[in-house]
Parts: structure tokens; sequence; C-alpha cells
């Protein structure tokens, strides 16, 4: 009697786990489900026109002062079909001119609103490294991640402000379809299956932006005439700023400068 | 014993998780990139993940067998409840480590998820300890404490004491907090534990089953001191900048975690073996404003 009534106990014990893993099951589809789709941004209101005849633009040289540290080497031994070399991104410098950072107009713009361009912005992972190191996209607009490897790769952006989110992507799969709602300037996102893969998204409302090259050099066109702030952000050194006031048909030249 | 050392294992295995920053390389769970069986192409950090949740599988199953075979076998209703209860871990265990991954590794869970572990990891081993046949069988050398505090406070503090720097260093591994306080606390921690293991080693080093554990508390003290002194170094100051997890940082820090596993389990076996050999002595449980006025 006290045999069987302890088998029910451990029935039910055993149903209990069971039942925790089928709840778990359901979980873990949910997120598959919905992570797909691209990120929606709240509908905008409709562009204000900019006239074609007044733009202006702006262009300029990042330097980076003093001398530019040695980048590391990456280790890609713990996966045979991450090929080449790899050097840690974190500050790229030649000559003083300094790639990757990410320039944009932060203030001036007022309540102006602009049209999500339909084309997407592109992230391909070759070599197990991420192409570009910073990218910049409006709000809204369609962010198409490739993978370009013989291996397979997990994309997982770490955002503040925008809904977080990891998936997996195999060698020969179709490009994932992401966009992110808010603003948010440095983003990171990484592959834990690759910890070296690092890489930052920059989400503007704005398509007044650029990244250097690794010239050092960037030009944002189109612009109204007005005064502005302009942003210069590089993911270690932080962030710079400059004033500059455009009249129309301007076209200006703001260089910039980090100190390490 | 078994489902002890393949704790230790597993704890081991999770370490090298964290440490390698490998903790989403599997982003769904239960499954493992859709299958529950499918062992996938073990590369990057995938090897550390997928290898982490198989050994947490095993143990698991273990945990199950271990949970009949106590109630079936076990005379003892309290260890039949022990076994029950390292069920009910492994299971809420293993659904944190699920959350952990469904929502991106939040500090607060992978941190219970790690202390966790640890909790299992001490139940596993009194479980051992107390269906050994030494303990089983022996006669307790039994000497009573008068001192106070008394050794099974003392122990009792220990295990306090070690479980709020298991949390700290957790909450830290996993960005939840700064370093400074489990450093700051690993001060607290020295304190305490020296404290208890010379009170044990002084009066009471005849009783083998109080000196052993505090000799071993004490010996793996001073290395999780070390190791926490190297993982300090190469992960905090040198390693902070790292482009990807160095091999110095790693081992340091699975070291660390490791050791401080056992030190957590030794405390505790302290505590039992100094319960069972040096009781408060019997006037010392009375409050004292129940105590009647002896007549002369």
């Amino acid at each position: 009697m006290n045999c069987r009534k302890n088998w029910v106990v451990m029935t039910g014990l055993l149903c209990l786990l069971g039942l925790f893993l089928l709840v778990g099951c359901n979980k873990s589809e949910a997120p598959e489900q919905t992570s797909s789709a691209p990120e929606k941004a709240a509908p905008a209101a409709a562009a204000t026109p900019i006239d074609p005849a007044t733009a202006a633009s702006i262009s300029g040289t990042v330097k980076l002062e003093g001398a530019a540290p040695k980048g590391a080497k990456i280790d890609m031994s713990q996966d045979p079909a991450c090929k080449g070399a790899n050097m840690a991104e974190t500050i790229v410098a030649d000559g003083g001119n300094l790639a990757n950072v990410f320039v944009y107009v932060k203030e001036g713009l007022g309540d102006r609103t602009f049209d999500v361009p339909k084309e997407a912005a592109t992230i391909n992972q070759e070599g197990c490294k991420y192409h570009p190191h910073v990218l910049g996209a409006m709000a809204g607009q369609n962010i198409e991640i490739k993978n370009s490897d013989q291996t397979t790769h997990n994309i997982h952006p770490t955002p503040k402000d925008n809904r977080e989110w990891n998936e997996s992507q195999p060698p020969a799969a179709a490009p994932i379809e992401k966009s992110f709602a808010r603003e948010e300037i440095m983003l990171p996102v990484k592959c834990n299956q690759h910890p070296w893969m690092k890489m930052y998204v920059n989400v503007v409302k704005s398509p007044f932006f650029a990244v250097t090259g690794p010239d050092g050099k960037y030009e944002i066109k189109g612009l109204p005439p007005g005064d502005y702030t302009i942003a210069f952000v590089q993911e270690k050194l932080g962030e710079q700023t400059q004033k500059v006031t455009l009249a129309a048909k301007d076209s200006k030249t703001v260089d910039s400068s980090f100190k390490q | 014993m078994f489902t002890a050392c393949v704790t230790l294992v597993l704890i081991v295995a999770g370490a090298l998780v964290t440490s390698n920053d490998a903790g989403l390389s599997v982003p769904d769970w239960p499954t493992s990139f859709g299958s529950l069986y499918k062992i996938p192409r073990m590369v990057g950090g995938v090897r550390f993940e997928h290898t982490h949740r198989m050994v947490a599988e095993f143990v698991g199953l273990l945990t199950i067998i271990l949970a009949v075979w106590t109630w079936r076998t076990e005379r003892r209703r309290w260890m039949k409840i022990l076994g029950i209860a390292a069920l009910g871990t492994v299971i809420a265990q293993g659904i944190l480590g699920g959350i952990t991954v469904l929502h991106y590794l939040p500090p607060a869970v992978s941190s219970a998820h790690a202390a966790l572990a640890q909790t299992f990891f001490c139940i596993a081993v009194v479980i051992a300890l107390f269906t050994g046949r030494q303990f089983v069988e022996e006669v307790p050398q039994v000497e009573l404490d008068t001192r106070r505090p008394s050794l099974i406070t003392l122990t009792l503090l220990s295990i306090f004491v070690l479980y709020v720097q298991l949390i700290l260093g957790a909450m830290f591994r996993h960005h939840g907090l700064s370093w400074w306080p489990h450093v700051v606390h690993a001060g607290v921690v020295c304190v305490v534990l020296t404290w208890t293991a010379v009170r044990a080693l002084s009066l009471y080093s005849k009783i083998e089953a109080v000196r052993r554990p505090a000799i071993t508390m004490l010996a793996l003290m001073i290395t999780q001191l070390c190791l926490g002194f190297v993982a300090f170094l190469t992960r905090v100051a040198w390693g902070h900048d790292a482009a990807q997890p160095e091999l110095p940082m790693v081992i340091s820090t699975v070291a660390h975690v490791a050791v401080g596993a056992l030190l957590l389990a030794t405390a505790v076996i302290l505590a039992i073996q100094v319960w069972r050999h040096v009781p408060v002595a019997f006037e010392e449980r009375i409050p004292a404003r129940t105590r009647k006025p002896v007549a002369v």
C-alpha cells in the first residue's frame, strides 16, 4: 500500500517536470515567431520637403591625436570555418585618420520629418567579421543581414531603447530583415558564437549621417539651410560636437579630432 | 557522491559559458537550434553552451534517479525530503537557465541561476555525506561547546557570508553590479572563515570529522583569495578592453567559480559535523529569563 503511494507521488513529480518542459517549449517558440518581422516604427507624419536648389552640405576629416594603438590580433581558432586574418576594430586609425566614426546631425532639424529610405542598409558577416563595423540607418529602415561564411552566426543586438533579439543564421540562409524603431546611437551588435564579432548600428531620425572611411573622411549632403550641431561618435573615444551654420548652397568643412 | 562530482563538472561547464561570453550562442531553449536531441556543430560558443546543456540534462537525470532511490530505500523521512528538495532545485535551476536564455541574460536571473547551481551542489554533497557509510555507522565523538559565539553559530555565519559573496560575485559576472562589493566582502569572508576555522582547530582538532573540513576550508579560502586576485587582474585590470575572452581570463575566472563552490560545500559539511560532534551545551540553549534560580 505504502509502496503504491510512493509510486503515485513519484509519477506526479515526473508529470510536473514534463509540464515545466512543455511550458518551456511553448515559451521558446513565441520569440522565434515574433522576431522574424522587422520592428515597426510609429507611423511618421508626411516628410517636410527640402528645396534641392538651396540644399547645403558638410564634409570633413576626423583625426586621432597621438599614436594610434596597435590593433589586437583576433584568435579565431575556435571555429575552423573562420578564415583569414582578423584584427580588433575598436580604434582604426591610419596616418592619424580615424575610421568608423559615426557623424550625424544631432540638433537643428527641429520638427522636420523625413521619408524612410526604401532600400535596406546591409550588414554582411564574412570572415567571421561584420561588414561594416559601424552602420547608420534611419529609424524604421530595413536592415538586411547576410551570412557569407560557412559557419552559423547568431546576431544579437543589445540595445538600450529598442527591442533586444537574438537569432541564429546558418550558412547560405536567407538574409534576416530587421529594423529598429527608436533613435539609438552606438547600439552594440554581437555574435555569441564568435565572441570577437562586434559592431555598432546607429539609428537616427534623419537621413543626414555618415560614417568615416579608412581615410577619416565623411560627407553629408542635402541639408536645408540652418544652424546645426554635428556630433562625431566613436565607440571607445565617445562623442564630440561642433556647431555649424549653413546658408543656402553652402559647402562647409567641419573637421574633428579625438584624443586617446 | 557521483551526482555531486558531476554537478561540480556542470558548474565548471556553466562558468565556461559565462567566461567565454557564450551564454546566448544557442538562442533557443529547451531546444538547441530547434531540436531536443540533435547535437549541433560544436564550434565557437556553441561548444560551451551545448556542452553545458548536455551535462545539465545528465545531472537532471541523475537527480531524478537519486530522488526516486532515496524515496524508496531511505528510512529517514528527512532524507526523503532532501531527495525531493534536490529534484525541486534541479527543476527550478533548469527553468532559470531557460528564462535567462529566453530573456537575454537578465543579470538578476543569471545570478540566481549561478547561486542556485551552488545551492544544488551543496544539496548533492550533503546527500552524499548523509548516505556515506562513515556518517551512518559511526558513533559520534561528542564534545559540548560552551564558548560564545558557539562554533555552530560561527559555521552558520560562514555559510551566510559565503552565500552573500556568491551572490555578489554572480551579480558582478553577469553585469548587475560593480566589482567592488565582491572584493570588499571578500575581507568579511576572510575574517569570518578564519575565525571559524581557528576556533574549530584550536578547540576540537581531536575530532577528525571537524578537523578535516576546517583545514580544507582554510586551504580553499587561501586558494580562492589567490584565484580571485588573478581573476581581478586578468579580467578587470588588464582585460576590460580585450577584443575577446582570453585564456588567462577564462582559466582564472572558471577556477574561481569552481573553488568557490567547493568552499561553500566545505563550509556546509563543517556546519553539519559541528552540529553533530560539538553541540551547544544544554544550559546555553535556555533563554536567560526562563532559568529558575537555584536554591543553595
